[in-house]
């Protein structure tokens, strides 16, 4: 097992991160899917950052900065969602829809 | 002081009295009609007795205006309503009058204060300044004109640099040779004795301050132009003598026929102006200056066709500005203006501008045959023209304005054959005479009351015996009777005509000059002989003018008796011919002018009293006094002559000549048809356009943003999912191209 096997994990995760954002209408399962394709792409940038020579620990730190901005975007994103939760009494973001049109 | 010193201070005289007509002229007045008097601040001095009414409109506020002080119609007011005073005018938007005027300015417009009874009497004293100003000015001018003249000095002085930016530099600098030495003449001496005249044909109106300021602006341009040594000076003090001459012809503001008449003289000068500006600008895109002296050094480097364009495209300004066919008809309506004005503008200096500068030109037109002929064309035909315009008209500054187109024309004539002299002699002896004719109308129409028709005057020698005496020598010299000015100068026109072999000009010069003498003497005896016909009331009041405008009728009777004499002996080698010597050598050695075959080509032009030359001056002469005899047959011993005279022109044309003549061969009606009408119909299609096609584009250009808008609506589903499906794609799609493109 080598980059390879990180990076099949790596898309798997991804693909199944972007099918909850798009599938599911909770509004809270969105955040985790979000959640998921960041550690995705976390994943590989720690691969990338072992296997490959000369890439001098840039996807590590990389990886470091999207996890803060993660933390960040988990924070801001769930105190909107629950916002909008206790206003709307409801998790379903079909129900969202006021800005159409 | 130097005589450079006074060169400069000539024009900048009258431009001080500008100014302080301008700041000082209102405050120097005292009008009857405002209950204070002593504390004068400028624009209280004016509307004093109308704060109150701040709020109104204007057209009223003019109103309470008119009837808070006056107890009867003034004078001018009469004049503006009088049923003959003057012709609705094509180009004039009558109502547009009242609505412009600011009511700062309103003042003025014949509102006369002597009418008040036993209030306290005006005062007038804006006159003062600016009239010791142009005196002084008159002085310094003689002392150059005695310089130049009898010194045969020529003077240069450059004041400073105007504009000087790269390769284009102007100078403020004045040229005063023999050709500018007698429009100095001209233009100071008649800009005097018109001054001195306004202050008794003025008086009484309220405007009077803003009449000298006007005046004092237009004397300044005036010298400008006339003593600018480039193109761009010419030009500055030509358009502001335009400006001049609108502001004065409309002065009665009010009167909507006078600011008709002020906006049709500024329109059609503009016509003329614009081709003047073009060839100033030929001259400088292809010579690269605009000096005078460099100008005409090096014209003879262009090909014939430039200077052909720029000698036709400075003609074309000095059509319009010297009113001639086909340009001439702002002249007869530049009537409206007060007739000091006339006298002034219209008829002895801004006018002439256009000969003037043709004259200093001379160079230019000298060396294109195609530019001679068009000016001695123009001249001929618009002399002609004319006259057969005066010859109907009733009322008598009409009579006098079409005289002067003819006179005017006369003058181009002679130029564009090449008799330069002749014309500059025919410019000084016409300003002087013309200006004496136009001022005695004027003495005239203030004693009569208004009266300027006529058809309704008659018998006035009895009563106006100094205005008679003057006004008669003036047609005189008009009518080309011997030792009076006009005689020699248009003689010598038609003798130079003769000699350089344009005998069919000179055939019409001779019909000119008998309709001239005819016309004018039909005027003098409709106005001066037979019997009053106007109504009884206005004979009881029927006075000879004040001493302030008989004054300057004797004065110009001298030069219009004398000018001749002095300048013009012997005939076609007069005095005036050694002061111009050296302004037209060049074109006088180049014989420009001169046709093949004539006396002039075979050398032998001399001028001989008991040869071919005697004779001409007696043919001259004949026609002058047949004129006067033919107009003492129809209009004094025998008044039934014109209707059987208009009854026995075969094939019943007359009544229809005569028609065509009164209404001045339709040339306004055409005008008006064509450019007034014409710009309306063009207007209207202008406005379609722009209300169909332009406003069309804007507004489809909207409709098609909301049309496209509505269709990118529907994607805007309000889903998070649906976005970020479309983010989806968008990331996909991009991988997919980059993969696709990447090989």
């Amino acid at each position: 097992m080598g980059l390879q096997g990180y990076l099949i994990v790596s898309t798997l995760l991804f693909g199944i991160g972007a099918f909850g954002f798009l599938a599911r209408r909770n509004a809270i399962l969105m955040l985790i899917c979000i959640e998921l394709m960041l550690n995705a792409v976390n994943l590989s940038l720690i691969a990338f950052n072992a296997y490959l020579p000369g890439s001098s620990n840039a996807g590590a730190i990389f990886a470091l900065l999207v996890m803060a901005v993660a933390a960040a975007e988990a924070t801001v994103g769930l105190a909107l969602v629950i916002a909008i939760i206790r206003t709307r009494q409801t998790p379903e973001v079909d129900e969202y829809s006021d800005l159409k049109d | 002081m130097p005589i450079e010193t006074l060169i400069a201070l000539i024009p900048a005289l009258p431009l001080a009295g500008f100014l302080f007509a301008v700041l000082a002229g209102a405050r120097l007045d005292r009008l009857p009609s405002h209950g204070h008097d002593d504390h004068g601040d400028g624009h209280a001095d004016d509307h004093g007795g109308h704060s109150g009414h701040g709020g109104e409109t204007h057209a009223s506020h003019a109103e309470t205006d008119d009837s808070g002080f006056r107890t009867g119609p003034s004078e001018e007011e009469q004049r503006a309503t009088s049923p003959h005073a003057g012709h609705a005018d094509d180009l004039a938007n009558s109502n547009g009058a009242d609505g412009v005027i600011p009511a700062e300015s309103n003042d003025g417009l014949g509102q006369v204060g002597h009418v008040v009874e036993g209030g306290p009497q005006p005062v007038y004293r804006s006159w003062m300044v600016p009239t010791a100003l142009v005196a002084v000015g008159w002085l310094f001018s003689m002392i150059v004109f005695a310089s130049v003249v009898f010194g045969g000095n020529t003077y240069h002085v450059r004041v400073y640099e105007w504009i000087g930016s790269g390769s284009f530099r102007i100078q403020i600098a004045f040229l005063v040779d023999g050709l500018t030495a007698m429009l100095l003449l001209v233009v100071s001496t008649v800009g005097l004795l018109v001054h001195v005249y306004s202050i008794g044909y003025m008086n009484g109106d309220r405007g009077m301050w803003r009449f000298f300021a006007y005046l004092n602006l237009f004397m300044f341009s005036m010298l400008l132009l006339i003593l600018g040594d480039n193109f761009l000076m010419l030009y500055v003090g030509w358009e502001a003598v335009g400006l001049c001459s609108y502001a004065l012809i409309g002065f009665w503001y009010k009167k909507p026929s006078a600011a008709g008449a002020a906006k049709k003289a500024f329109v059609v000068n503009r016509v003329g102006d614009f081709g003047f500006g073009l060839g100033i600008m030929m001259i400088w895109t292809l010579l690269g200056t605009l000096d005078f002296g460099e100008v005409f050094a090096r014209i003879g480097s262009l090909s014939p066709v430039a200077i052909t364009v720029i000698g036709l495209l400075l003609f074309a300004g000095a059509i319009g500005k010297s009113a001639q066919f086909p340009l001439h008809v702002w002249l007869p309506d530049a009537m409206e203006g007060p007739t000091p004005v006339s006298a002034l503008i219209h008829a002895a200096t801004m006018v002439n501008a256009g000969v003037y500068m043709v004259a200093r030109t001379n160079p230019i037109f000298s060396a294109s045959p195609t530019a001679m002929w068009a000016v001695a064309g123009i001249g001929v035909f618009t002399a002609i023209f004319a006259a057969a315009i005066a010859l109907t008209q009733n009322d008598i500054k009409k009579v006098l304005a079409y005289s002067t187109v003819s006179q005017l024309a006369y003058m181009f004539f002679a130029l564009g054959i090449g008799a330069w002299v002749a014309a500059i002699f025919h410019l000084v002896s016409h300003g002087f005479f013309k200006g004496l004719l136009f001022m005695g109308s004027g003495s005239v129409i203030h004693g009569a009351s208004g009266e300027q028709d006529m058809r309704y005057l008659g018998g006035l020698r009895d009563r106006m015996k100094w205005t008679y005496r003057t006004m008669v020598i003036g047609s005189l010299a008009l009518a080309g009777i011997p030792i009076f000015a006009g005689f020699f100068s248009k003689d010598e026109i038609l003798g130079e005509a003769f000699n350089r072999g344009y005998y069919l000009f000179y055939a019409v010069g001779v019909v000119v000059a008998f309709m001239t003498a005819f016309y004018t003497f039909r005027m003098i005896y409709m106005t001066f002989h037979g019997r009053w016909r106007g109504p009884r009331d206005a004979w009881r009041h029927v006075h000879e003018s004040a001493p302030t405008m008989v004054a300057p009728l004797l004065i110009l009777a001298v030069p219009t008796i004398l000018a001749g004499l002095l300048l013009g002996l012997p005939p076609d080698g007069g005095a005036i011919h050694g002061w111009l010597e050296e302004v037209f050598r060049g074109a006088e050695e180049a014989g420009a002018g001169i046709l093949p075959g004539s006396i002039a080509a075979a050398g032998n032009a001399g001028f001989a009293l008991f040869g071919f030359g005697g004779l001409l001056l007696l043919i001259g002469a004949s026609v002058g006094v047949a004129g006067i005899w033919v107009a003492h047959g129809w209009y004094v011993r025998d008044p039934e002559a014109p209707a059987r005279f208009v009854a026995r022109i075969p094939f019943g044309l007359g009544p229809g000549m005569y028609a065509a003549s009164v209404n001045k061969y339709y040339v306004d009606d055409l005008y008006g048809l064509i450019w007034a009408r014409g710009g309306v119909l063009v207007a209207n299609a202008l406005w379609w356009f722009d209300a169909k096609v332009i406003d069309g584009a804007v507004n489809g250009a909207g409709w098609l943003a909301q049309r496209i808008g509505g269709l990118l609506r529907r994607a805007q589903t309000g889903r998070v999912q649906n976005y970020g499906l479309g983010m989806a794609a968008g990331l996909v799609l991009v991988i997919v191209a980059y993969l696709v493109i990447r090989p």
